[in-house]
């Protein structure tokens, strides 16, 4: 699906361009439908059929709860989000061009790549107290070493001669790194943000579960408690639909953006 | 053969480029010192053209990479010509574009922040670049790529002009084509120029000095001056020309 709407669909006649959206439905129809038969046959509370958790889902929607909820959570993935790919990019990319700089940092980057998330977040609560900084802070400090090690092998795959040409021609630092470093380091700010914030939003809920009072890792644990698959489905639907609608309206229209240079590919 | 190169005068002119190299070394992969160049000394005068021609792997390129100011680890010295904003432009192996500018955009970063606005149509006119400002260089064949390049490099209106086999691996008629446009461009606005070529037909038609280096480590063989203007230059001429310089540097053509 993420595929074939990064491609040009010019030239395509109108059903073959509506066929992939018309695989994608089918396929999630699919998928529904072995839930529905599953829960029907299973009979049982900790199964419960989709309309179950869509009556879960409309429940909490209307009184705002969900809502809020959904809220509080995105928020915090968004400020992680960023805090994660700023200072995991810069680090990265100095890492990269410095190979000194790599060799001292790299027994840190495995040490900080191989701590359990859970750890992190526990000691970020016991040092910094239960508050939003230390969420924050600690979803920000799990997803960090992976933003660097994929930037840093940007940075290693750096084009020379292009370096060289804006040396030449005097681009000046903030004119080199606009136009010729970052375009570069593009597909792996892509990958990076990519299984960044999938990542960060699982760890999320963690956070939320151990010391927040709202977000939905936090209503996940208190449905846990009443035993309420249906509503912990329904959370989880409710923010990975969430999640979806930030994939297609801004990461997939920005990347088709950045990447417009790169030559059509044949389709097929 | 002995060494024809004049010495240099002390003290030329200031729009002139003076290269002087006493010695270049690379670490080599085994850990020894390779040398490179051993001794390289010549002048290019104002708006004249001046070609390198020499062996492969003869330190030709790294000549270049010096001048541009690539390699700063080196004995001798340098004098960029003087006069205009002192700026160098390169015309490297590779277009070396952005892949992910446009044409324009590739040649218009280049500019200096004070001439950024600057209209650049007479060039992409002449170079025959007009319909291609909006296109990116992966749509661009290799001859066009190379126009771009040179583009890039008069658009800044340089105080010297260094090419690197800038016409290579391409098809004679798109070199002959593409020559012919360096010439126009760059009559239009002469700038001292360097090249380095494989190619002596080229070098006897484009330049008014060719200096001859030898096999690795470099020195001069000898400097040839070509005082025919160029718009004389028809072939009955350079074939004269080409065998009087073979029978003076044996091995060149």
């Amino acid at each position: 699906m993420a595929l074939e709407l990064g491609r040009s669909s010019a030239g395509r006649s109108l059903p073959a361009r509506l066929a992939p959206g018309i695989v994608t439905l089918v396929s999630l129809a699919g998928l529904l439908a072995i839930w529905w038969v599953a829960a029907i046959v299973a009979d049982s509370r900790v199964l419960p059929s989709p309309p179950a958790v869509a009556e879960a889902f409309w429940r909490d929607a209307a009184t705002g709860e969900l809502f809020f909820h959904l809220a509080m959570t995105l928020s915090r993935v968004a400020g992680a989000f960023v805090i994660a790919m700023a200072v995991g990019s810069a680090i990265g990319i100095v890492l990269g061009m410095s190979r000194e700089a790599d060799r001292f940092f790299d027994p840190w980057l495995i040490l900080f790549l191989n701590i359990p998330a859970l750890v992190i977040i526990v000691l970020a609560y016991i040092w910094f107290g239960l508050n939003e900084a230390a969420a924050i802070g600690a979803i920000a400090v799990n997803k960090i070493p992976n933003a660097v090690v994929t930037l840093r092998e940007g940075a290693r795959a750096l084009d020379r001669d292009l370096e060289e040409m804006a040396k030449v021609y005097r681009f000046g630092a903030a004119k080199t790194l606009r136009h010729v470093i970052l375009p570069q380091l593009q597909p792996y700010f892509a990958a990076a943000s990519r299984s960044g914030i999938s990542l960060i939003w699982k760890i999320a809920l963690v956070v939320e579960l151990l010391g927040r009072s709202n977000g939905v890792g936090f209503q996940i644990n208190l449905y846990f408690q009443l035993f309420d698959v249906a509503a912990i489905l329904a959370y989880t639907l409710a923010f990975v639909a969430v999640m979806l609608i930030i994939e297609f309206l801004l990461v997939q229209p920005f990347e088709a953006h950045s990447t417009r240079w790169r030559p059509k590919r044949a389709h097929g | 053969m002995s060494n024809l190169s004049k010495p240099i005068p002390p003290a030329g002119d200031p729009s002139a480029l003076t290269v002087e190299i006493r010695g270049k070394s690379f670490r080599g992969a085994d850990g020894g010192d390779v040398r490179a160049i051993e001794a390289i000394a010549f002048e290019v005068a104002p708006a004249s053209f001046a070609t390198l021609i020499g062996p492969s792997g003869c330190g030709k390129t790294t000549t270049l990479r010096i001048i541009l100011g690539l390699d700063p680890d080196f004995d001798g010295r340098l004098r960029l010509p003087e006069g205009g904003a002192g700026r160098v432009a390169a015309v490297f192996q590779e277009p070396r574009l952005l892949p992910w500018r446009s044409v324009e955009d590739n040649v218009r970063l280049a500019l200096p922040a004070e001439d950024a606005g600057r209209d650049l149509d007479p060039l992409f006119a002449t170079l025959g670049l007009a319909e291609m400002r909006s296109r990116y260089p992966s749509e661009l064949s290799l001859g066009l790529a190379r126009r771009v390049a040179l583009a890039r490099a008069f658009a800044i209106r340089p105080s010297l002009l260094v090419l690197d086999e800038p016409f290579v691996s391409l098809d004679e008629q798109t070199a002959t084509r593409l020559r012919k446009l360096l010439i126009d461009v760059w009559s239009a606005r002469p700038t001292t120029a360097l090249m380095v070529t494989h190619n002596l037909r080229e070098a006897v038609q484009l330049s008014d000095r060719i200096i001859f280096l030898t096999e690795r480590p470099a020195r001069i063989r000898g400097i040839h001056d070509i005082v025919t203007p160029q718009a004389e230059r028809d072939t009955r001429w350079r074939e004269a020309t080409l065998s009087a310089i073979a029978k003076r540097y044996s091995g060149v053509l």
